[in-house]
């Protein structure tokens, strides 16, 4: 197997040729913030909060879809970095209505989580305030557009993991929202197979368990996964 | 040394976070020799008053009269501090904003949605301070010195950003001091 050797952050890291600068990074250890990756899944590149500085790019590359080279220099924590991860988000605050003291996944929320750790004590944009619905026609579980940020990993996770494709999205720009099928309401797809497993790639509240309250809907993301690899490698227990 | 000039204040919020101030129990105490609480939901004190040194400002900024009060506080006060959620972010008092300007908003809220035997809109602009068409963080009206996120805050964050400041230290701005929800 072909190996790179690259510096990421002044440390020298080792890493299979072909591998993403994110694997590399979390195999040596160093942590890059991410929203939309989800390990079992595809890359979407949409999120933008791994992006990192690459000496002899002139643009910021996202790791998550940057490959590893012989000789690369990465760097993942500077100033411009921390400010613009601040700033996707603040965005992301302002775009939906994400009102963590009300929201079903309060605490256990990947957007809220993240904007503690990278410093986010306020927004410093305009709240959009858009006017969002909430798809509570499917028996199980319930789609909250106001705390989506699509990230697409419900997206990804039916059609790759499950292979059902029942979420896309629709839409451009500010008015971009997830549907079910064809815009049904998500009760009426003939393609969900109600597994759930969306509702566990969620990072906010935006998919959940029909009857959580505040702060209830806990996630196990890192079944999605294991499931992967289960099936990849044939390995079925722990 | 001379006692802090505290006050604190509640704009358009629930007064959790006041409740949460409370919960520091004893080291309220401790606190009480420190300071002199100048003005404050929990005190009978009518007029803002000038030459506050630290403002805690809970409540977001959601009419007339509250963003009156919040331009008010900025003249009078050397340090503001967004004081909670709906201050830092609208939060929960914002909710309104998504079901469009005021008088929609008072249209859904009174005659339609929730309107009981005698549908009426407040419309004593003598009594009611008339709303905003948008509710508004605390820092989209005034300049803010300090943020302190949380629903309510914690006691122990918030006596954690009364001690740096009155140690006239910058607050520590890690992540658990300053999660929302």
């Amino acid at each position: 197997m072909a190996v790179v050797t690259l510096t990421i952050d002044d440390k020298p890291v080792s890493a299979r040729a072909g591998d993403s600068v994110l694997a590399a990074a979390r195999e040596a250890g160093i942590r890059i913030p991410t929203l939309c990756h989800l390990d079992g899944v595809s890359e979407a590149a949409a999120c933008r909060l791994c992006l990192v500085q690459v000496e002899g790019r002139g643009r910021l590359q996202a790791a998550c879809v940057t490959e590893t080279a012989e000789g690369m220099i990465v760097r993942t924590q500077t100033d411009t970095l921390r400010e613009y991860r601040r700033m996707i988000l603040e965005l992301l605050f302002t775009e939906g209505n994400h009102v963590c003291a009300v929201c079903v996944a309060n605490g256990n929320c990947e957007l809220q989580s993240l904007a503690a750790e990278l410093g986010m004590d306020h927004v410093r944009y305009p709240y959009l305030n858009p006017a969002r619905p909430v798809d509570v026609t499917h028996k199980q579980y319930a789609i909250d557009h106001n705390r989506c940020i699509l990230c697409t990993r419900c997206v990804r996770t039916c059609d790759e993991i499950e292979g059902a494709h029942t979420w896309d999205v629709a839409g451009r720009g500010t008015l971009s929202h997830i549907v079910a099928d064809m815009g049904q309401p998500w009760g009426e797809s003939v393609t969900c197979t109600s597994c759930g497993k969306c509702v566990q790639a969620c990072p906010t509240g935006a998919l959940f368990r029909q009857g959580s309250t505040v702060a209830e809907m806990t996630k196990d993301r890192e079944k999605l996964g294991d499931l992967v690899t289960a099936r990849r490698d044939k390995k079925w227990t722990v | 040394m001379d006692r802090v000039k505290l006050a604190t204040v509640w704009l358009g919020g629930c007064s959790g976070c006041h409740m949460s101030f409370l919960d520091m129990d004893e080291w309220l105490i401790d606190l009480a020799p420190r300071i002199d609480l100048v003005y404050s939901p929990l005190a009978d004190v009518k007029e803002y008053p000038d030459g506050v040194d630290v403002a805690l400002v809970e409540g977001a900024v959601a009419n007339e009269e509250n963003r009156h009060m919040a331009k008010v506080i900025r003249r009078r006060s050397k340090v503001v501090v967004s004081f909670g959620d709906c201050a830092v972010s609208g939060n929960v008092t914002a909710m309104r904003n998504p079901l469009g300007k005021s008088l929609e908003v008072l249209r859904t809220s009174y005659l339609l949605e929730s309107a009981g035997t005698n549908p009426r809109l407040p419309d004593d602009r003598e009594i009611v301070p008339v709303l905003l068409d948008k509710v508004l963080p605390l820092h989209a009206v005034i300049p803010v010195d300090h943020h302190l996120p949380g629903c309510p805050p914690p006691a122990a964050r918030i006596r954690a950003i009364v001690e740096d400041l009155l140690a006239a230290r910058t607050p520590i701005r890690t992540a658990d001091q300053i999660r929302f929800g």
